[in-house]
């Protein structure tokens, strides 16, 4: 459990830290909370020669919550996701998801940019991105661009980003109606077996709206617009959520691990998809 | 007297003795990190060890080159098997009278096996010259499943056996067969299982585990070449065998060894036996001269060190149609990987596995127990239990489940019609046991009694109903164990470990103020040695325990013992620490005579004092007497006053205790949710409730993992799927349940206070109570027994298997 050697940088603003990822190419890593990144160079399964911490780097963290649009900048750290009270009102599905993330040690440090950056499929919150459509903002050599969550993961540890773009921060609308994130995992700090994240919106007994994503059912986190479009004007009745559960189904792969058979996963990816949906409508 | 004179009851209080809930002494140091582990031993000029490990569960090693490795600066040597044959060290014996690898010898035969020892400067050079040492190797089939290796054609795994020759337990019935070890009558058990009314069958399968003790496994020798003294710390839960074990392999004087045990951050059986580690960082540094420490990290203690079961046991229990047990036969497959290396007593290669007919009284019984190699790390220790106890009583608590399933009879009631009765004590076992003691079913009505046992049958029954009208998805399971343990090993005519009697020791010197210290054999892995054992003094001595120091773990200071495992401190070196207090009595009774000017018949002890009879106001406290004892000259008595007491117990202590655990189980998911826990332990005479109740949850814990999740599983070429702490299921304060203990009170007839051994009933009881629970919560859709772990999808499969997902 000891990494190979590495140079250690600690730039001070992002410039110079893509200087640095743009000398060294992909022998250069970023580095924010570590709790991923570490452990695969101490398990020596990632060899990074350079590392570059970002915890110096001005202008990374934070929360804002402008209008209806919700900034959270990538260096923020899980925890502080947790205590910050006007994003527990403006989007309290995030709260929800980032208390099931690992435990209060791992959170405290670990970042909300390096969980949706790292490209896990067992990360939660990439999957949490999808359901509320968030957007990722990349700086790099040449410039500042926004990615769709929904386009940002390609396979697993594999994304939209390349390898000298840092991303800056994380935006997404205010959600209103019901949510609910829904996660079975073996124990504490555990990845999930299945998660679901669903946020939906209510008139009278009619769903509006409904958005449905999952974590750890394929090798990149799954958006399933069938799912939503299948709640989308019903009163979500058991037949109703049945065939949303059908729908989301029919858009996940899971694979065989420690946590169980393909067949095991399917099941409880609908149960759990079942109990968000129930969960979050009685909120709505 | 006058009102400022001390109160009897003030005394005793005072001295902290028997059954006080005094608080742990050690946990000062521990709870402010001023431990010291071995990892804390820092020496001038220390080197550093680390292991290159095979990816191969069975290869061929057909080249090793090191020349790239000792090219990396700070590199200092890199042995190998050809380094330590010279020596004779490149193998070693185990502790069950096979021989294992230090180093791989031509071949490897289990993932993570030891394949050179890289010495360097700093732990960093040492990690990366590990990744330089190119080995080349030609895989070689596979075998991890014990019935697959004694297949007639199986491929021959230990090529270093002689074919046909005999093991160290007798004759070998195939080349991947290690023993066969027997016990009870087979003629008359199958005869009454044959004639039987009812008959049960079941296999009962316990998976591989392993200890994970918190603090892995790791030594730093040193090596004097100026004195020729080798100083050897290292985490050894029986500090003076390794010396002795030390001194026949390498040649070294037994007097040029010490060894010493500092602070041991939990053992639980992983730290009984002998590592390559431990051989390597010797030899490394009596080559270099110079200290070396060797470390493991978490995966190379899952992967490498002394897992634990792997039991797989084929029962026949048969019955009267009332539920008379009338015969227990028992075959094992016992998977005990590459090289036998458990810790047993050498006479049992199966342990006392021969307990499991448990609490009850069978007339006739046998079991048959196979060792068998597979591409699997060695080890089989005792994982807090006494030798595979656990096992044992997993087996007969599945067993009577199964038998009331089959009797249609409820497993409470089962279990009360077949106990031992009170009056049958001391009770002769058909497998050759003397139960010293026992009162089972006071036990079990109050237990049953605590948890409100009829009415959660009721409750169980009108969930069972809601589940099949479609109202719940839960299921509730009652999971019953009455278990009876066997520990305090052991007596020296049947209990030795190569050749060394299991007999434990105590020295005693009390100082001229009235303070004293006392050495065990023993030494403490977090079971509070230093708390408790003072306390047994306190009370023979009439020292308060705050005034007594308790030392271990250091072989120049510490007299011979035999270490702790198999609960057996108290037992053993409990009771050694008793009759050497006993001794410092006798003498200070002279004393205190001369003293007091009166014969020694005329005076009595009384709590911390001797007093004259018939006029307590004339006394001599233990305090003035061991003034006197070194300062005034007493006609016919030496000065000074110590003691020393080695103890062979005469039988082992039997414990015993009820648990209950009341789950609920979703059908879907196969998550589970521990409701109730109910704990009733009768470990006999209690010397500190407070420490019993924290070995109790602990251990209790212990057993919610492995009957719940915990496992060292293996894929089918031999990789270890559950190397680290991700997918090895070590539980956390989020996944324990509360607990509720209990206890009644059943002292041991011949141990000197009455004191059975506690540390470790609660992981041999757990596991059955929990797994029980499970199965209890499937019986009525047709369940009969299904196999731990029982993590979330072989629960959900379970119950799919059982058509209950529709
Ligand atoms: C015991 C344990 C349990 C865990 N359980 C969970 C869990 O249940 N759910 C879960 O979601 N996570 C879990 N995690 C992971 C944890 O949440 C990590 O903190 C998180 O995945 C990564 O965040 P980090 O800040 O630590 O990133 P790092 O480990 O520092 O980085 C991760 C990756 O992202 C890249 N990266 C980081 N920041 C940026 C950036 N701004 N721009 C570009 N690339 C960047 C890094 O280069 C690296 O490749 C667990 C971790 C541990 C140790």
């Amino acid at each position: 459990m000891i990494p190979a050697a590495f140079e250690y940088h600690r730039p001070k603003n992002v410039q110079d830290a893509i200087g640095i990822l743009v000398e060294h190419g992909d022998e250069a890593r970023v580095l924010a909370g570590g709790h991923s990144l570490i452990p695969m160079m101490k398990l020596r399964m990632a060899a990074i020669e350079h590392l570059v911490d970002l915890q110096d780097v001005d202008g990374l963290s934070g929360i804002s919550i402008d209008g209806g649009r919700i900034t959270i900048g990538a260096m923020t750290t899980q925890h502080e996701l947790i205590t910050h009270d006007g994003l527990a009102t403006a989007a309290p599905i995030l709260r929800e998801a980032a208390l099931q993330i690992a435990d209060p040690q791992v959170r405290y440090v670990g970042t909300i940019g390096g969980n949706v950056a790292n490209g896990d499929p067992g990360n939660d919150m990439p999957g949490l991105m999808q359901c509320l459509d968030a957007s990722f903002t990349l700086v790099g050599p040449d410039g500042t661009r926004e990615v769709a969550a929904r386009d940002f993961y390609e396979a697993a540890y594999m994304t939209e980003r390349s390898d000298e773009e840092i991303l800056t921060a994380i935006s997404f609308n205010a959600t209103a109606g019901g949510y609910s994130y829904e996660k079975q995992k073996r124990k504490i700090g555990d990845y999930a077996t299945a998660a679901a994240a669903v946020l939906l919106q209510k008139d009278g007994d009619t769903c509006t709206g409904a958005s449905i994503a999952m974590t750890n059912l394929s090798d990149t986190p799954v958006f399933s617009e069938a799912a939503g479009a299948a709640l989308t004007g019903t009163s979500v009745g058991k037949a109703d959520i049945e065939a949303a559960v059908a729908a989301a189904l029919s858009d996940i792969d899971p694979t065989e691990d420690n946590r169980g058979p393909v067949e095991f996963k399917r099941h409880v990816a609908a149960v759990v998809i079942a109990r968000a949906i129930t969960r979050a409508w009685s909120r709505a | 007297m006058n009102d400022l004179t001390p109160t009897r009851e003030e005394r005793t209080a005072k001295l902290k003795g028997l059954g006080t809930s005094r608080k742990r002494v050690e946990d000062v140091r521990f709870t402010q990190g001023k431990g010291n582990y071995v990892d804390d031993v820092k020496l001038p000029g220390m080197l550093h060890g680390d292991f290159v490990r095979s990816p191969y569960a069975h290869a061929r090693v057909k080249s090793i080159n090191i020349d790239a490795a000792m090219a990396l600066p700070g590199v200092i040597a890199v042995l190998t098997a050809k380094d330590l044959e010279p020596l004779s060290l490149h193998w070693m014996p185990t502790l069950a009278g096979d021989k294992q690898m230090v180093l791989a010898d031509g071949k490897v035969l289990f993932q993570g096996q030891e394949v050179a020892f890289v010495v360097a400067e700093d732990r960093y050079i040492a990690a990366d010259a590990v990744e330089l040492v190119e080995v080349d190797y030609e895989e070689l089939p596979v075998i991890t499943d014990p019935f697959k290796a004694l297949e007639p054609d199986a491929t021959v795994l230990r090529e270093d056996l002689e074919p046909g020759a005999d093991g160290a337990h007798g004759p070998r019935k195939h080349h991947n067969h290690i023993f066969l070890w027997e016990e009870g009558d087979a003629e008359a058990t199958n005869q009454a299982i044959d004639s039987a009314e009812v008959v049960a069958e079941e296999m009962v399968y316990y998976h591989r585990t392993h200890p994970c003790p918190l603090e892995t496994c790791g030594s730093v020798a040193s090596m004097d070449k100026v004195n020729g003294k080798l100083t050897l710390w290292g985490t050894f839960q029986a500090p003076h065998v390794v010396r002795t074990v030390a001194s026949l392999l390498s040649g070294i004087e037994e007097h040029n060894i010490r060894v010493i045990s500092p602070d041991i951050g939990g053992g639980f059986g992983n730290k009984v036996g002998v590592y390559p580690g431990y051989v390597c960082s010797i030899v490394a540094s009596i080559v270099t001269g110079r200290p070396v420490k060797w470390i493991e990290d978490r995966m190379d203690n899952l992967m490498a060190t002394a897992f634990a079961r792997d039991y797989w046991m084929k029962g026949k229990i048969s019955a009267t149609k009332d539920g008379k047990i009338t015969g227990l036969h028992c075959h094992v497959t016992a998977d005990h990987g590459a090289f036998d290396a458990c810790a047993d007593p050498t006479k049992f290669p199966a342990g006392f596995f021969h307990i499991c007919t448990g609490s009850y009284d069978i007339p006739v019984a046998y079991v048959g127990v196979d060792g068998v190699y597979t591409n699997k790390a060695p080890g089989g220790v005792a994982y807090r239990c006494s030798f595979r106890v656990t096992e044992a009583a997993y087996f007969i608590e599945r067993m009577i489940e199964v038998l009331a399933i089959e009797l249609n009879m409820d497993a409470a009631e089962l279990r009360r019609i077949n106990f031992i009765r009170k009056d049958q004590f001391p009770y002769q076992s058909a497998l050759g046991w003397e139960y010293d003691s026992g009162d089972y079913h006071t036990a079990w009505d109050k237990a049953l009694a605590a948890v409100g046992y009829d009415d959660l049958r009721k409750e169980q029954a009108a969930q069972v109903e809601a589940f099949k009208r479609g109202e719940t998805r839960k299921l509730l399971g009652i999971g019953l164990t009455h278990f009876t343990e066997i520990v305090g090993a052991g007596p020296v005519k049947n209990c030795d470990i190569l050749g060394m009697g299991m007999f434990d020791s105590c020295e005693i010197r009390i100082h001229p103020t009235g303070s004293a210290i006392a050495r065990l054999g023993t030494i403490s892995q977090g079971q509070g040695h230093a708390t408790t054992f003072a306390q047994i003094l306190a009370s023979e001595i009439g020292i308060p325990a705050d005034s007594i120091t308790i030392e271990e773990g250091d072989t120049d200071t510490a007299p011979y013992g035999l270490g702790t495992y198999g609960s057996r401190s108290t037992p053993v070196a409990g009771a050694a620490t008793a009759m050497a207090g006993r001794k410092i009595r006798a003498k200070a009774q002279m004393i205190a005579a001369y003293l007091l000017e009166v014969h020694d018949d005329d005076v009595e002890w009384d709590v911390d004092r001797f007093q004259v009879k018939g006029a307590p106001e004339r006394f001599k406290t233990m305090a003035e007497i061991a003034y006197a004892s070194y300062n005034q000259a007493i006609p016919g008595v030496e000065p000074g006053l110590e003691a020393v007491s080695y103890y062979d117990p005469p039988n082992m202590t039997y414990p015993f205790g009820a648990y209950i655990c009341v789950m609920e189980i979703d059908a879907d998911t196969g998550e589970h949710d521990i409701r109730q826990f109910y704990a009733l332990d009768d470990c006999g005479t209690r010397i500190n409730p407070m420490v019993i109740e924290g070995q109790v949850h602990g251990g209790l814990t212990e057993a919610l993992a492995i009957a719940m999740g915990q496992e060292i599983a293996y894929d089918e070429l031999g990789n270890v799927k559950t190397g680290t702490l991700m997918d090895f299921f070590l539980p956390t304060a989020w996944e324990t349940p509360n607990y509720t203990t209990d206890h009644t009170e059943t002292p041991s007839p011949h141990h000197p206070i009455g004191a059975k051994g506690v540390g470790e009933s609660p992981n041999v009881g757990g596991v059955p109570a929990f797994s029980n629970a499970v199965n209890d919560a499937f019986r009525a859709f047709g369940l009969r027994h299904t196999h731990m772990p029982h993590d979330h999808w072989r629960i959900w499969k379970t119950a799919n298997d059982l058509g209950l997902h529709g």
